[in-house]
């Protein structure tokens, strides 16, 4: 779980209040002297930095401390360099000279590194070089100052990261940097952001009610759990040091209205999070509306099938490594109409093997196909080993969308999602427009009536079982991106996609759908309340209630053409 | 088939007993296996050749709790044709009520030494025993409870499948559900039931040592004679008109609404039985096995008990028993001596049996064979090729 | 037990003086199965001792009209009551069977795995609970009423016989017997002689026009020649309503009933 910062207990110093109340004394006396010097926009001049930079080599550690500030407080790029090296323990003062110069080690000299310019001005063996000696305290304060000027980096990224760190110490020290790094900012997203951070800084440390309305006024249109935390703290501390009541009031509404917003947010999330289970149980499932919603057969070796798909795709894998290892993004595309042919392979032979026999007794259908399921999961484990094989996910599939409201959808899930939702598609158009979905509707209606119009209805049987066997071992492909590829694999679906199926109401496929995405919906919303263990409980409890309620599930087919 | 009630004039109970082959056979075994059996291992010393080892006797005690809730799962779904695939939800009930007594019985030597609380609960932190603990110090209320509470759960869960005519395979893949919902429940910690490891290291029953051979044969004694007794009632109810009724159910259930019977009744009540049933075979076996956990509601296990009842022959009881003894032997042999081969076998066996020997090994012994087979199961595999041709002849 | 007391609702007591003497009495009754109207306001009426023939084409829900009688089905609208007073659609195929209405159905449904005494004793009127089940004796009454039914059906011969091994007009027979061991008021039979032979089919009408005299008896049949054996009034169905009402002679020239039969 991830830990939000807590606010300060109120009486109790935070650890760095030291720096909390001197720096700021610091900068302001370091900010009176240089304030006598001509300061034009906000770099240092060459020479000024150079003067700045053999400061560093100071004696005492609070007078490179001022330095450091100083430096700091500037913003200029350059600093950021010669910080870091000293940080590093890079920074040197040449014996020579005493000019203060970045060492880069290179075999056995050292390439003494011009702190202005950048460029290599010489180089000479360790025992011409001290190094700039630092303790823990400057440590401390050259990573606040490294953190500070990433503001000003020309790189959008690191001034992003930087206003992040900046939200999230809210040093009030920081606030004429922050300042100033606005008034150059000109990434318009990035400058909303670092407005915010100036009104969270300015929450803490504003002085009259009016600065914490404005600042609160600011934060309450805001939608992360971060911005909460901060109004959180505020309102705690508001109300052990008897803020204006009004400022207090204020905060607690805004609290509300963030809270209000997040609970949508968090309720979106659990939709999405329950669609994207509800996709993971449709593509179990939605194979076991064919075997068993169109041809009645139990197949309990379903979750095999699916468990194959996802050998193949590790296979496939294997093979591409062998043979075409810079094609390996290619290789779940591959990987889907193998499995389907594999899987679908498996399923026409045992059809033609074990199931063609029991066809009207559901019940020895289900014993043998459990058999046969137990039977597989050995076979491949006698193949693959018993433990997990490793899929590796193409570049497309990892990675995630991330909101600031906490939100994160990765790419892998909604690409299962959209999976999902092409393979029902894909099956709905090949019940519905092509032949084979003819004769396969005509058998499952009439088999003698179909079998006298000339079609072969033992072709006909071996097919739908292969299709429904091969859609499970597609959906096997997508499976092995979340779950763990193992000989197991299948047992963790089994019954889930037979409760998918019974609940939308076996033969309809939209049934399975609905199916698939309310009981995934359901799952998620109670996992919150329960946990999930016990939501998944609650769930198994409802569709065992809800089958005595609707025998033949949601959408199920009336009249007497069901009994027979 | 000779009807002695008519030819004899007997009671009906000595007539259902004598015309019951295999019943007799049965019976007769399990009687000359409760005397010999103790005497084999107490009365002749290791080395003798008429010495019963103690492994003997667990491995029989295991087989006999087994063969009993085969027993039960062979009275609804050989006579009524319910196939319940969670009727090892009801055993595992039955085993965690005697598990509680178990447990109970240690008191003060558990590893924590806590007078009251087991110590998985001393373990977790718990002050005080939950109430649902109560009373399993007791023997009797623990026996009590052991039958009670799969009985009640049958019930209840019976009663509403059965009274909206929830049947066939959509009642196979609920009762599945079931025992798949209370593996996840007692894999819970806060259950209070010791959560994944179950309940174990138990010292005593009754104050008799578990671990003393004579503790150990009176249990494999109790347990024959359980199946003993548990065969017999279950007997008397199928050869009764309600048996009769069950069979009716199992091969035409519109007729026997239309007849005027409560069809949901008489199911609800083989159900409870046989869930009974299974409770006290879960209760017997906990002692001898010395632990119980959450693995006996995995639906695997459950599925796995309808095997043996296929493979001894359904419908006939004692084929359900003899199924048990057969698959639970092999078992134990195969996993002792090629455990990867095992599941090929069971898995091999669960086709073969479907496909093959519909009406079980007792089916294919001519003298058993006409026992209460269901219809259209013809006698042997040739039969059922037979008809199948004709079948697809019909078809094409 | 009957609840019939309690299921007199003020609505049929009027019904009652109106049509005091029916035995069976169906008004109005609709039903629709995803869409298709299996029946459309379907009203007919059945008097004690009475012997009908229901005649029609394929759909025209000649079974679907049984389901709702015996309960197996309920009506989306319209009231059927028995003797006037009891309303079948509040009840279910169990209580309504121990009312006194007994049904055979299309296909021959007789338990197989038993043999015919037992397959009798089973449809014996009598206690129909679990436990009077469990704890039944056979008794003289009981078996003279069996030994009597078997040889009405002509099954003596076959008493220890199982029914699976029952020839298929034998199992049409082994049914009625089945019914009559029910001792019903009202009996339903759907198609009774498919499948027979002549003299069978010829007999099973000798059989049903005894039954007749001593109960109200529905008969639904295609065969035109076996109605005609029956003598009787005939009722034609068609789309789930009554088309034509009358003796045979008279329906046959009906020129409504002989579009459905012939036109098209």
């Amino acid at each position: 779980m991830r830990q939000d910062f807590s606010p300060p207990a109120p009486g109790r110093m935070p650890h760095h209040s030291f720096r909390r109340f001197f720096l700021p004394l610091f900068a302001i006396m370091v900010l009176m002297l240089v304030a006598l010097a001509p300061q034009q926009a906000s770099a240092f001049s060459d020479e000024q930095l150079r003067q700045n930079a053999e400061q560093l080599n100071a004696k005492s550690s609070t007078k490179k401390l001022d330095v450091i500030e100083k430096m700091a407080a500037d913003g200029d790029p350059r600093v950021a360099a010669i910080l870091e090296a000293m940080l590093d323990g890079d920074l040197y003062a040449s014996k020579a000279d005493d000019k203060v110069v970045i060492g880069k080690k290179q075999g056995k000299v050292w390439q003494h590194i011009d702190v202005v310019s950048g460029a290599v001005t010489g180089e000479s063996g360790s025992a011409d070089l001290d190094k700039i000696r630092i303790n823990n305290r400057l440590r401390g304060a050259l990573r606040d100052a490294l953190a500070t000027l990433n503001l000003f980096s020309p790189d959008l990224a690191i001034r992003r990261a930087a206003v992040e760190t900046v939200m999230d110490t809210r040093d009030p020290a920081m606030a004429p940097l922050l300042q100033r790094a606005i008034e150059r900012e000109s990434n318009p997203d990035l400058l909303a952001r670092m407005e915010l951070a100036k009104a969270t800084m300015a929450l803490a440390a504003g002085e009259t009610s009016q600065e914490r309305l404005d600042a609160i006024d600011i934060l309450a249109s805001q939608t992360t759990p971060q911005i909460r935390a901060v109004l959180l703290q505020f309102v705690n501390a508001a109300e052990a040091e008897n803020y204006d009541p009004k400022v207090v009031a204020a905060a607690k509404d805004a609290v509300a209205s963030v809270e209000s917003r997040l609970k949508m947010w968090q309720t979106g999330g659990d939709v999405y999070r329950g669609i994207s289970l509800g996709s993971v149980l449709l593509l179990a499932a939605v194979g076991l509306a064919i075997t068993f919603g169109v041809m009645g057969v139990i197949n309990m070796a379903h979750g095999e099938m699916i468990m194959i798909g996802a050998y193949t795709t590790y296979a496939v894998q294997q093979a591409f490594l062998v043979f075409w290892p810079a094609g390996i993004g290619w290789s779940l595309a591959v990987a889907v109409p193998v499995a389907f042919l594999v899987s679908g392979g498996v399923g026409v032979v045992v059809e033609r093997l074990i199931i063609r026999f029991l066809y009207g007794r559901p019940l020895e259908t289900l014993l043998a196909t459990w058999g046969l399921s137990l039977f597989l999961q050995q076979a491949i484990r006698s193949i693959f080993g018993a433990s997990n094989r490793q899929v590796v996910a193409p570049d497309f599939m990892s990675g995630a969308i991330e909101f600031s409201t906490g939100l994160v959808l990765t790419y892998n899930r909604l690409w299962i999602i959209l999976f999902s939702l092409i393979v029902v598609g894909g099956i709905a158009a090949v019940l519905r427009y092509t032949a084979f979905g003819l004769q396969m509707r005509a058998v499952t209606q009439n088999r003698r009536m179909a079998g006298s119009v000339g079609i072969r209805t033992g072709y006909v049987d071996a097919l739908t079982f292969g299709l429904g066997s091969g859609i499970a071992g597609i959906a096997g492909v997508a499976l092995s991106q979340i779950d763990n590829v193992s000989p197991n694999l299948g047992q963790g679906y089994i019954i889930d996609s037979f409760m998918v199926v019974v609940f939308g109401g076996v033969g309809n496929l939209w049934g399975t759908v609905l199916g698939a995405f309310s009981l995934g919906i359901v799952n998620k919303f109670l996992e919150p309340v329960a946990g999930a263990v016990l939501a998944k409980i609650f769930v198994l409890v409802a569709l065992i209630l809800f089958i005595q309620k609707r025998p033949k599930g949601l959408f199920a087919l009336k009249g007497r053409a069901v009994e027979a | 088939m000779t009807d002695y009630r008519q030819k004899y004039k007997m009671t009906p109970v000595l007539g259902w007993l004598l015309q019951d082959r295999g019943g007799m056979i049965l019976l007769g075994i399990l009687l000359a296996g409760s005397i010999l059996i103790p005497i084999g291992n107490l009365m002749f010393p290791e080395g003798s050749a008429f010495h019963v080892p103690t492994w003997v006797l667990g491995l029989l005690g295991k087989y006999l709790c087994y063969a009993l809730l085969a027993l039960s799962v062979d009275l609804i779904w050989g006579f009524c044709g319910i196939l319940s695939l969670g009727h090892g939800a009801f055993f595992a009930l039955g085993g965690y009520a005697m598990g509680m007594y178990l447990m109970r019985q240690i008191g003060d030597r558990g590893v924590y030494g806590d007078p009251v609380l087991p110590d998985f609960m001393v373990f977790l932190n718990w002050k005080e025993l939950p109430w649902y603990w109560y009373g399993f110090d007791h023997f009797s209320f623990a026996i009590l409870m052991a039958m009670l509470v799969p009985g009640v759960l049958a019930f209840v869960f019976g009663f509403l499948a059965f009274r909206s005519r929830v049947t066939g395979v959509y009642l196979s893949i609920i009762t599945q559900a079931m025992t798949y919902a209370l593996l996840l429940a007692f894999f819970r910690n806060d259950m209070g039931f010791g959560g994944n490891n179950g309940l174990t290291d138990f010292k005593d029953i009754l104050g008799f040592d578990l671990q003393s051979d004579q503790t150990r044969c009176v249990l494999v004694v109790a347990s024959a004679l359980m199946l003993a007794i548990c065969y017999l009632v279950s007997r008397g109810i199928t050869q009764s008109r309600l048996g009769k009724v069950l069979i009716a159910i199992r091969d035409a259930e519109s007729r026997v609404r239309f007849t005027g019977y409560r069809v949901e009744y008489y199911k609800l009540f083989v159900f409870t039985v046989s869930a009974v049933m299974a409770g006290i075979a879960g209760a017997l076996y906990v002692p001898q096995i010395g632990i119980i956990n959450p693995g006996e509601f995995a639906p695997a296990a459950s599925i796995e008990v309808v095997i043996w009842v296929a493979v001894g022959g359904r419908g006939t009881l004692y084929g359900a028993v003899l199924g048990a003894f057969i698959v639970n032997y092999a078992k134990t042999f195969f996993t002792g001596v090629m455990p990867d081969f095992w599941l090929f076998f069971l898995g091999g066996l669960f086709i073969a049996v479907t496909l093959f020997l519909p009406k079980g090994v007792i089916g294919a012994i001519p003298a058993f064979g006409a026992a209460n087979g269901g219809p259209g199961a013809p006698g042997n595999w040739r039969d059922r090729l037979a008809s199948w041709r004709a079948n697809q002849g019909g078809k094409a | 037990m009957s609840t019939a007391e309690e299921l007199l609702s003020e609505e049929s007591r009027m019904i009652q003086s109106e049509k005091a003497a029916t035995i069976l009495y169906v008004d109005g009754v609709s039903v629709t199965f995803d869409g298709f109207r299996a029946l459309n306001n379907l009203s007919f009426y059945v008097e004690p001792g009475e012997l009908r023939a229901i005649i029609g084409p394929n759909g025209a829900g000649k079974t679907t009209m049984m389901d709702i009688i015996t309960g197996k089905t309920r009506p989306d609208s319209g009231d059927v009551l028995f003797k006037s007073e009891v309303d079948l659609t509040k009840l279910d195929e169990a209580d309504i069977a121990n009312l006194g209405i007994g049904r055979k159905f299309q296909k021959p449904t007789v338990f197989e795995s038993h043999t015919v005494f037992d397959n009798l004793l089973l449809a014996c009127s009598g206690g129909r609970g679990v436990f009077q089940a469990l704890f039944h004796r056979l008794g003289n009454r009981e078996k003279q009423r069996i030994e009597e039914t078997l040889a009405t059906i002509r099954l003596g011969d076959a008493r220890e016989t199982l029914a699976a091994n029952l020839s298929h007009g034998q199992k049409q027979w082994l049914e009625i017997g089945m019914l009559l061991m029910q001792e019903p008021q009202l009996l339903l039979v759907d198609e009774p002689v498919a499948g027979m032979t002549d003299s069978e089919t010829e007999q099973t009408a000798i059989l049903l026009r005894e039954i007749a005299k001593t109960r109200s008896v529905v008969v639904v049949e295609h065969d035109m020649e076996f109605v005609r054996d029956l003598d009787c009034k005939v009722t034609v169905l068609h789309e789930g309503s009554v088309l034509a009402e009358g003796r045979l002679d008279s329906v046959q020239k009906d020129p409504r009933v002989i579009e459905v039969y012939l036109g098209r």
